[in-house]
């Protein structure tokens, strides 16, 4: 009986091999490619050697004042003069340090929620307790930290406080609102569809506006409310919006036997939603959530239009500086890496968890 | 008594009447202060403003306006603003989120990865701060009106805005658009002939070039016929500044580019993510029945990938109506800017203003979703 022995197979070809093959399937596989390749490498030539140029090569990065800038880049040294102006706007410098613990204690927070291993109920006393704490850290009046008025908050600190703000108020009434337009009771569903289909069909800055110059007409002459205040609730109202088509959607995507299971074990409506409904819908929508954090993030640049010191707005203020004319390109270009350094890292974040949720529900 | 309320239908009835209540007496609290608010500062109420002189200028004005006209045609003209800006913006992100949108699935490595660049970038910054990079950095760096760059002789472009041939049509141009209106009713036709004979004999006819044709080549003729009754008005330098012609100012070209680049980041992302959608199994089928790439695109993939693309692609479209009423950064005269900020700190009347402001771009909104409803119910499966 022959015995047969298994030869080992060939190597391909050099050129199906290693890193040629790879530029050669990827770069070169067609007289369309080759040409496709050839204008894309054009315009990084043309797009990367002068921002190289600028951003670091010619750019200077030290220095004290205007005239230690004599390059044709960037000049970096403005940004590090300017950089307490970029974080906390005009908060009194002797107090800057309960913006940092504020900044500490938020990280640690996100930090919390975002590694698995934290219990749930942790998770959520964090994120519920860190608003009331960041409240009292930053304006003050309680425990002798001397009183910081909320026009004096501005830069990187006030986008931040603002964001935060956002989400964790508008993501319980969007809960509400989307349930709402889950109900059955008419009057209920009526009035939040009416509310989410308002909201969601005007643009935020009309609805700033209205915080901004009518919401104080709406109440008694005297309840006077801070500017800070007023964006919040505008801010919050819009994205509660958002949040409840998200959770909608996550609520239509769970299955009727699960209301069905619910309703046989004896649950009423509330605990129906709690236990078995919302955290499973909830899930569902998160990588959508995060989205529209992610959007809201952006929007907090709109406060500037309604007289807010936002990190965006502290480019103009700056470069306003006789000292510094002429810098607004460096502010305009930190504030969008800062702006992008943290979207993009809330997207990357949810694209993660897109695909770990993605895995947990298909077997 | 305890029984009635445990009976599901009873609580909802007594949840329902509640909310009433509650929103009702919300209501009535608000409007009281706001009509006590309202006497106690002297703001007028009502909207007789309207007809009131606005007393302003306008520096865009697609439609008659002056200083002597009311708050009305300031909202004529702010509403005309929006919709010229969204619209122009629609077409140029389309073909730009086209564009990206294609170059992100070449199967050319460097290609995908400079659109999945530029996706990464732009989507990730604030429209505001865009919008005022373009204004206050790169439209600022422009030269000035004597140092024009110029294209051809007959585009400029400077710190004062961009400056373009302006088409004037003369008596007898009507039957231009006429030819072109008889193009479009052409071209459905042969569309729907050639549908019908694709089907009964499997023939090929080539819809698209003979519309093309039609399109460009009818309104030529008329144009001929009717004794060229149409000319450009060509921008030319004067001392001060640019005569003739049409110009876009730098607030509108900053606006433009801004919302075109950010919006185009999410149509493309669309167009990728719809594409992707198709499943793998339906370009394999298509194949095995002996269709090359391109009828398989066409044919298979295509069709499918546009039912998903296409809704959140109008949604993109209504979004960038939506944020050109950040235009008020800038001062391009649309709703927001003159009307909701202009007119408002003239007369005041900041509940009226911010809600007609507010009521239009909701119409506008439910208008779109009703066209959506309308794509989305005709696009449906149909399962047998």
């Amino acid at each position: 009986m022959a015995v047969y022995q298994l030869k080992t197979a060939k190597e391909p070809p050099s050129l199906e091999r290693g890193a040629i093959a790879w530029v050669r399937h990827h770069l070169l596989s067609s007289t369309f490619n080759i040409l496709f390749t050839a204008l894309s490498i054009y315009i990084l030539y043309i797009i990367v050697p002068p921002l190289l140029n600028w951003f670091i090569l010619d750019a200077d990065f030290v220095g004290s004042k205007k005239a230690d800038c004599g390059g044709d880049g960037a000049c970096w040294v403005f940004i590090r003069e300017k950089l307490k102006m970029f974080i906390y706007g005009f908060y009194p410098e002797s107090e800057v340090w309960r913006a940092n613990l504020t900044m500490a204690l938020a990280a640690i927070t996100i930090a919390l929620a975002v590694i698995e291993r934290t219990p749930k109920k942790v998770k959520i006393a964090s994120i519920l307790i860190l608003p009331i704490v960041t409240i009292i850290l930053l304006s003050g009046g309680y425990f002798g930290l001397p009183h910081v008025e909320t026009s004096a908050w501005g830069g990187l600190l006030l986008t931040l406080v603002i964001a935060a703000v956002g989400i964790v108020l508008s993501f319980p009434i969007g809960v509400l609102f989307a349930l709402g337009r889950q109900s059955k009771l008419p009057i209920i569903k009526t009035l939040s569809v009416f509310y989410i289909e308002l909201i969601r069909g005007v643009p935020l800055i009309t609805v700033l506006f209205m915080a901004s110059v009518v919401l104080p007409l709406f109440f008694p002459e005297g309840m006077d409310f801070d500017k800070l205040v007023r964006a919040l609730i505008g801010i919050t109202l819009f994205q509660a919006a958002y949040v409840a088509e998200n959770i909608r959607g996550g609520l239509q995507a769970i299955h009727s036997g699960q209301y069905e299971a619910a309703d046989s074990l004896g649950l009423g409506y509330w605990s129906k939603m709690r236990l078995v409904i919302l955290p499973q819908a909830i899930k569902v929508a998160i990588p959508n959530l995060v989205g529209s954090f992610i959007s809201l993030f952006k929007d907090t640049s709109l406060v500037m239009i309604i007289g807010l010191f936002d990190i965006l707005s502290m480019v103009k203020l700056t470069a306003n500086d006789r000292d510094w004319l002429g810098m607004s390109t460096e502010g305009f270009v930190f504030v969008a890496i800062i702006y992008w350094v943290f979207n993009y890292a809330m997207s990357k974040y949810s694209k993660n968890l897109e695909k770990k949720l993605n895995t947990d529900n298909r077997d | 008594m305890l029984a009635l309320l445990r009976n599901e239908k009873v609580r909802g009835i007594l949840y329902q009447l509640i909310t009433i209540v509650g929103f009702v007496a919300l209501i009535m609290y608000v409007a009281q202060n706001t009509a006590h608010n309202i006497e106690s500062r002297g703001i007028k109420s009502g909207l007789d403003f309207l007809n009131t002189t606005a007393g302003f200028d306008i520096t865009e004005t697609p439609i008659a306006f002056s200083p002597m006209s009311t708050h009305w045609d300031v909202f004529k003209v702010g509403l005309s603003n929006t919709l010229i800006i969204s619209f122009v913006g629609i077409i140029l992100t389309s073909i730009l989120g086209l564009i990206i949108g294609i170059a992100r699935l070449s199967s050319n490595w460097l290609i995908s990865r400079m659109a999945a660049g530029y996706i990464e970038i732009f989507r990730n910054l604030p429209i505001l701060l865009q919008i005022l990079f373009w204004y206050n950095i790169v439209l600022a760096a422009l030269p000035s009106a004597r140092n024009s760059l110029n294209f051809f002789d007959h585009i400029f472009l400077n710190k004062k805005g961009l400056f373009v041939p302006n088409p004037v049509f003369e008596d007898g141009s009507w039957l231009m658009g006429a030819a072109l209106i008889l193009a479009f009713i052409l071209g459905y036709f042969i569309n729907k002939w050639a549908a019908k004979r694709h089907d009964e004999t499997g023939q090929e006819f080539p819809v698209i070039l003979v519309g093309l044709a039609l399109v460009i080549l009818l309104p030529l003729l008329a144009y001929f016929i009717s004794g060229s009754p149409m000319h450009f008005d060509y921008p030319e330098a004067s001392r001060f500044g640019f005569k003739g012609g049409k110009t876009f100012t730098p607030e509108f070209l900053a606006l433009l580019f801004a919302l075109t680049i950010y919006t185009a980041t999410f149509i493309a992302e669309a167009i990728r993510s719809g594409i992707e959608a198709v499943a793998k199994g339906q370009k394999e089928a298509a194949t095995s029945l002996g269709l090359t790439p391109s009828q398989s695109l066409k044919l298979v993939v295509l069709p499918q990938a546009v039912r998903i693309s296409i809704p959140p692609i109008i949604n993109q479209y209504l979004n960038l109506a939506k944020n050109s009423s950040l235009a008020a950064a800038v001062g391009y005269p649309e709703l927001v800017t003159v009307f909701a900020g202009t007119s408002l700190n003239i007369t005041g009347q900041a509940l009226e203003i911010i809600g007609i402001t507010m009521l239009t771009y909701l119409i506008i909104s439910l208008l779109v979703s009703a066209i959506l409803n309308w794509f989305n119910k005709k696009m449906k499966i149909k399962e047998r």
